[in-house]
């Protein structure tokens, strides 16, 4: 993990914490925002054509933390409507997060650098 | 007041531990070590946002979420990984549906229900979370029914459709600035949420089959977005940080496909390629010439170096496995194997690097197109498997192409080409591809399975 890589997530991190409401809660949310987007654009750069299959699955998983909304929504102080909404979006929700981490360490488990003499087909070729 | 801070700080480190799970998909040796961290980050902040003193009934959460659970774990553990593209679009469709429902959810309660109105800043996140998010939904499943083929994979094209679409479109983001200044306009509300919903699918329904990389990857971005906006919406700086990091990823690989296609994403949206068949330039000349698997056989078992080139068509032949044990029967003949991974190969990003994979080829033989073109003179037969426009010479000597342009595999260079396709037909996009024609490539028909198990057995004996 190299230094200067993270950086940015500490910026990121160290203005989640001083969020309040009204205008402050603004643009403190626009400098996550902005910065998340750094941040991601930096991270998500390196990961290999390789990886794109499971980077995708990784990132849905993740952005199912709407489940936090979901969640506030269905057991709070709501009207039944809003209540039942936010059941639908706790179950969908979860679905992501649960399939999602699953799926993406099934899919993870799968690469391996060689097996079955992958690499030796190299020195093979050499001594025909 | 104290479990407030605890929550924040749970939220805090699930931000945290997000990142650092994705930093650790920069290598195959760490990313299952990386998704464990965001996996407990997730745990974390569920955790944490139980102990919220605004829930004041657990009943509705507790059922939704065990339901949740089932189904994801379900989908997770019978899916095949032929189905990857399918369950990935269904996932897009989940997560924007659980962000566009908790937006609804929010204005109902605040505006419809208690008859109050909501901030300026509140509307424009809410209105960007269903917007993004009843558009995903659709488009989502829009996807899902191509990959699956309950519908056509070709595009679905009318006169005007653009006309209509950016019309649609224009309306409900009419309505929306309306509801900025005019909250309260509930009806208006829930017309916009119709329109995206309708936008979505009369968005993805021209979109071929081909171009569904670039879908999934759009859909993957949308999601993201919608959840950020949901941060926004509710001030939980978490939501918005893992939605924007999905969002920018998104982004990143729309980008890339696209790339890789030669194309404008502007382009595949409104392009609707493969539908009208336009001047290609001269025709293709020639005969297609047949040949039998133990030619075929014959040539790999003498060659120095072989290098698979894998489409669609392994995937609906489920022909990873034999490729595989083609290539360790030749590698125990002592012939160099490879295996040449176009972007935009399949149907999802890196959608053949996890099919192989899965059979247990190791990532060490799969090369990048840049990696291997450079190769491709020294290269004895270049077997191409169910793959058509990333292998097509037109992309590169033809202006003409509509695919003009595109980054191709350069089989063409190879001394020897070997095509396996089902039948003599054209491929996906309806395109000639001149390969097919070359004097040095021969095709062999029939289901890209069994042809390449013949291959294997033939290969054995020679």
């Amino acid at each position: 993990m190299s230094v200067e890589s993270l950086i940015p997530s500490l910026c990121v991190l160290a203005l989640a914490e001083g969020s309040g409401s009204g205008a402050t809660g603004l643009i403190s949310s626009l400098y996550v925002f902005a910065l998340a987007a750094f941040l991601g654009y930096q991270v998500i750069s390196r990961v290999p054509p390789l990886l794109h299959t499971p980077l995708m699955s990784a990132t849905n998983a993740i952005s199912a933390i709407s489940v936090v909304g979901s969640i506030l929504t269905a057991g709070g102080k709501y009207s039944e409507v809003s209540k039942l909404l936010g059941f639908i979006a706790v179950i969908s929700a979860m679905i992501n997060v649960v399939g999602g981490f699953m799926i993406t360490d099934r899919m993870l488990k799968m690469f391996k650098d060689k097996i079955g003499g992958g690499r030796d087909s190299g020195s093979k070729e050499e001594k025909r | 007041m104290d479990s407030n801070y605890l929550i924040e700080f749970s939220y805090l480190l699930a931000s945290i531990l997000f990142v650092f799970g994705l930093k650790g998909l920069s290598h195959p040796r760490t990313a299952r070590r990386g998704m464990n961290l965001a996996a407990l980050g997730m745990l974390v902040a569920i955790v944490g946002t139980l102990i919220h003193h605004a829930i004041i009934s657990y009943t509705m959460i507790i059922i939704g979420m065990i339901i949740g659970s089932l189904i994801g774990a379900a989908m997770s553990i019978w899916m095949p990984m032929t189905a990857m593209p399918q369950r990935t679009a269904l996932s897009h469709a989940f997560g924007a549906l659980a962000a566009s429902l908790v937006g609804i959810s929010e204005y109902y309660q605040h505006v419809v229900h208690e008859g109050g109105t909501i901030s300026r800043f509140t509307m424009i996140a809410l209105g960007f979370e269903v917007l993004f998010g009843s558009l995903t939904v659709t488009g989502s499943l829009m996807a899902f029914a191509k990959l699956q083929e309950m519908m056509r994979g070709t595009p679905i094209t009318y006169r005007g459709q653009n006309i209509v679409n950016m019309t649609l479109f224009a309306i409900a983001a009419g309505i929306f600035v309306y509801l900025i200044f005019v909250p309260t306009a509930s009806t208006l509300f829930y017309v916009m949420v119709g329109l995206s919903f309708l936008f979505g699918v009369l968005l993805v329904m021209p979109i071929g089959s081909a171009d569904m990389p670039v879908v999934m990857s759009l859909m993957n971005s949308y999601a993201g977005l919608a959840s950020a906006a949901t941060g926004f919406a509710i001030g939980k700086n978490v939501l918005i940080i893992a939605g924007t990091l999905d969002g920018f990823s998104g982004f990143i690989l729309s980008i890339l496909m696209c790339k890789a296609m030669n194309r404008s994403i502007m382009n595949v949206l409104f392009g609707a390629f493969g539908s009208a068949s336009t001047d290609t330039g001269p025709g293709v000349e020639g005969v297609m010439r047949e040949v039998s698997a133990d030619d075929v056989a014959v040539q790999l078992a003498y060659a120095r170096q072989v290098v698979f080139v894998p489409g669609y068509g392994m995937a609906t032949a489920q022909a990873q496995h034999a490729v595989r044990e083609l290539a360790e029967t030749l590698q125990h003949k002592g012939v160099n194997v490879k295996y040449a991974i176009h972007p935009v190969a399949g149907r999802m990003p890196g959608h053949m690097n996890v099919l192989l994979a899965e059979a247990n080829v190791p990532y060490s033989q799969l090369y990048e197109l840049e990696q291997i073109n450079p190769e491709m003179q020294a290269t004895d037969v270049a077997v191409v498997i169910g793959a058509n426009d990333v292998v097509n010479p037109d992309a590169r000597d033809n202006p003409k192409s509509p695919i003009a342009g595109m980054p191709i595999i350069e089989v063409d260079r190879a001394q020897n080409v070997v095509v396996l396709k089902r039948g003599k037909g054209k491929g996906f996009s309806g395109l000639e591809n001149p390969l097919f024609f070359k004097a040095n490539t021969g095709m062999l028909y029939g289901d890209a399975k069994s042809s390449l198990t013949k291959l294997a057995q033939a290969v054995q004996q020679a």
